[in-house]
């Protein structure tokens, strides 16, 4: 069972697994996934992308990183029946500027990590509309060394 | 001041007996002559006039004497502190090697501030004129820009470019996150950092953690670390690559982002769009971000000492600072960290760690009565304590600092209370001042209450003008106005003054986070106001061998705890290590749990004790700003029981 003390200003309470096995009674406010002020995902409510999301690591800002918008939207908005196959053009181009930077963009990780990039955006676009509570969408961080930037 | 006190506490009994024998004597005179209510309502008159005679007469002496006696003293105190000052600038000219001209120049404008206000209150006038030579001390580092604008400015050399369309001061966490923001929302950007460290933008808080626990001998040249799951990464956000070279910027195709390393922002005209550096360089910008962070505060004692320990006392702050401690850390006997906040309490668990392989005695001592005194409920903080000095720490609580001297080649610290420490190396983790040294050129305002830069929700100083990071002291429209010190702020407010910068007009509402560990067992993150003097509600479970920072890292794959919220999506998996073996019950009662921090029973803050990866959810928490009535069915929420 639950105990509680208090240490002058500072209450203390011990619970056990049994304790917490009931769900919370606590009421949250729902999210608006509008909500303007709010962090978004890769894929805003308008549809568009998101080029500053944390996801992309520093892709869209980087040396390459005209090329791989260009890449990346043409695959975003394609609507051919296998999607972004009019987009090799782009995806060539993007590819050959990564070469000159190995050192931003390891080449066996290259086409991993866009490809990535691309079915997680395809599934998180999937699931933008039905909620964000679980999405990552929350910090933006330092990108790691070794994923594209 | 205490002199001046005990003076004060002589005189006024006499004041006062004198006062009433006057009084007494007005109104039997008063009485006398029938004139008492006139006598009574102008006692402290020094005029014949009124009754009194010889009494009043001696009264009036004594008030007379007393003014002048006062008047005299503070006169004396002035010049006196005036001398002090002087004495104490000089002393600190002849230790500094930059800018020793331009400060010399400071005294002698700061002289007529400080006369004319003096007053004949003896009370009060010895505290105004070391607050008036505080003021001008802090008003000094911005006086060398005077002379310096005075000067032509000198054309600007081949290399660095006259226009920025988007210039960044400071070349710090907060500076990069902006620079990435603008590079993604403004196409082909062009962005210049300016910045007077020597190296390109890293990150700070692998300097008192990960880096220490490297077993490459060879990490104060890489500055790489490796984390607990083996995976590897360097402090600098990118390398060299990733940056154009600063001549490149106009002429770049696709634009990019131009690092100006050695260089110092000295001066702003924010009527002209531009700013001059420290060789005379002018660069106009259209919008410009002020990141310039903060400098490590230093203790009044090591200041006021002389410079055999002045060589022996580290600011911890960069770089450089991490290398010169790597190499005392190797050949001293003793270190010892004055500060038990955040970087002094994990730089002296970094050290303790070494302290059992080398044979090194560390010593961490500070005014509180537990590491993160200031941070954590009691209760936790001695908890904390217990675990730092498990971690071969030798803690010294409640220890204030009275003065360090050089005796037979050890430095000594001799405490208020007397105990005395004697050590090699000292490291000073008291804090940092935040860098508004532009404040005065440019006409921005500085906050009384935080430091640094006052600026607006969306983080605007003014028209053009953004800050960020540490300087920033913004309006968070939650949690009210602040200014936070932490790595995540730096990258949500960074990032969030880039997207304003290319015209997003975002107020500051993404709550960022911080994270510490002391030690492989002791781990939290936390999020908001969570500060030690808030009422605050505690709810543990019983910790097991799961719940500790190592193997918070081993899950998410990444040490830096703020990216493992957002990495995931576009990061490649990486292998799981082998789970953690027995399962171990800890004895401690404070295993793992969640602390809510309230102020008018609204929560805002929480730590996440050893429990990871639930900051969305606290994030919420403090985003609703509700009254809760039962704060154990909000920690129901967050599953602490579980992994």
């Amino acid at each position: 069972m639950s105990y509680c003390k208090q240490e002058g200003k500072d209450r203390i309470i011990f619970v056990t697994k049994e304790d917490h096995e009931a769900p919370s009674n606590a009421e949250l406010i729902a999210d608006d996934p509008e909500d303007p002020y709010e962090e978004q995902g890769l894929i805003l409510p308008n549809g568009d992308i998101n080029w500053n999301c944390p996801c992309l690591g520093g892709m869209a800002s980087g040396p390459c990183g005209s090329q791989f918008k260009e890449a990346f939207s043409c695959f975003h908005y394609s609507k051919e029946e296998v999607k972004g196959s009019e987009c090799i053009d782009n995806f060539r181009n993007m590819q050959e500027c990564m070469q000159k930077y190995p050192e931003l963009y390891p080449q066996e990780e290259d086409k991993e990590s866009s490809s990535q990039a691309e079915s997680d955006s395809a599934s998180s676009s999937a699931l933008s509309p039905e909620n964000d509570a679980t999405q990552s969408t929350s910090n933006p961080s330092p990108t790691d060394g070794k994923t594209a930037s | 001041m205490l002199r001046c006190r005990s003076v004060w506490r002589k005189l006024s009994p006499l004041a006062r007996a004198s006062s009433t024998l006057c009084r007494e004597n007005a109104r039997r005179a008063g009485l006398n002559n029938g004139r008492s209510v006139r006598v009574q309502t102008a006692h402290m008159s020094t005029g014949p006039a009124g009754g009194g005679g010889r009494q009043s007469q001696i009264y009036a002496l004594l008030v007379g004497a007393a003014a002048v006696g006062g008047g005299i003293y503070a006169y004396q105190t002035v010049k006196g502190d005036q001398q002090r000052y002087e004495e104490r600038m000089a002393h600190i000219l002849s230790r500094s090697q930059k800018a020793a001209e331009q400060e010399t120049a400071v005294p002698t404008q700061s002289e007529p501030p400080d006369v004319p206000e003096t007053e004949p209150e003896a009370a009060s006038s010895s505290e105004e004129p070391i607050s008036l030579a505080s003021d001008s001390e802090a008003a000094a580092p911005t006086e060398p820009t005077e002379p310096l604008s005075a000067v032509e400015s000198t054309p600007a050399s081949a290399k660095i470019p006259s226009h920025a369309p988007y210039l960044l001061i400071g070349g710090g966490t907060a500076s990069f996150a902006a620079a990435r923001s603008i590079r993604a929302r403004d196409p082909n950007a062009r962005v210049l950092i300016v910045t007077d460290e020597p190296d390109l933008p890293y990150m700070r808080p692998p300097l008192s953690k990960e880096l220490w626990f490297s077993d490459d001998s060879s990490v104060t040249e890489t500055l790489r670390f490796k984390q607990w799951n083996g995976k590897e990464r360097s402090i600098f956000f990118q390398p060299p690559s990733f940056y154009i070279q600063p001549e490149e910027l106009d002429s770049a195709e696709n634009g990019g982002v131009a690092v100006l390393t050695g260089k110092k922002v000295t001066h702003m005209d924010v009527r002209g769009n531009k700013v001059k550096l420290d060789d005379g360089t002018e660069i106009s910008y259209n919008k410009c971000l002020i990141a310039t962070g903060g400098v490590p505060r230093n203790l009044q004692a090591i200041e006021r000492a002389d410079e055999e320990v002045i060589k022996r006392t580290t600011l911890f702050r960069k770089i450089d600072d991490f290398k010169s401690l790597d190499n005392v850390s190797r050949n001293a006997k003793s270190i010892t960290i004055i500060g038990g906040g955040f970087m002094g309490s994990e730089l002296a668990c970094a050290l303790g760690r070494r302290s059992t392989e080398s044979g090194l005695e560390v010593v961490q001592m500070f005014p509180e009565k537990g590491n993160m005194g200031k941070v954590l409920p009691e209760y936790l903080s001695n908890w904390t304590t217990e675990k730092v000095k498990r971690e071969g720490v030798k803690v010294i609580k409640e220890a204030l600092v009275k003065s360090v001297t050089f005796k037979d080649d050890k430095l000594e610290i001799q405490l208020k209370d007397g105990r005395l420490v004697e050590t090699d190396h000292i490291v000073a983790a008291v804090g940092l001042e935040p860098n508004v040294d532009l404040a005065k050129s440019a006409g921005l305002e500085v906050d009384s209450d935080f430091g640094g830069f006052r600026v607006n929700a969306e983080l605007q100083a003014r028209s053009n003008i953004w800050v960020a990071g540490d300087a920033a002291c913004f309006y968070d429209i939650r949690l009210g106005r602040r200014r936070v010190e932490h790595h995540d702020h730096a990258v949500v407010s960074g990032r969030l003054a880039g997207e304003n910068m290319t015209g997003a007009n975002k107020p500051y509402w993404h709550q960022s986070m911080f994270w510490s560990d002391l030690g492989p067992d002791v781990g939290y993150e936390a999020i908001g106001i969570v500060d030690s003097s808030l009422p605050t509600v505690g709810v543990f479970a019983k910790a097991t061998a799961k719940d500790t920072p190592k193997a918070a890292t081993e899950k998410s794959g990444t040490g830096i705890r703020s990216e493992s919220e957002t990495e995931d999506t576009a990061v490649s998996p990486v292998a799981s290590t082998a789970p953690a073996t027995a399962v171990e019950q800890h004895r401690d009662n404070y295993g793992k749990g969640v602390i809510f921090y309230l102020r008018d029973k609204v929560v805002v803050g929480i730590i996440l004790w050893n429990v990871f990866n639930r900051m969305p959810i606290a994030r919420k928490i403090i985003k609703d700003g509700e009254e809760h009535a039962d704060l154990n069915e909000v920690a129901k929420l967050f599953n602490i029981h579980e992994d």
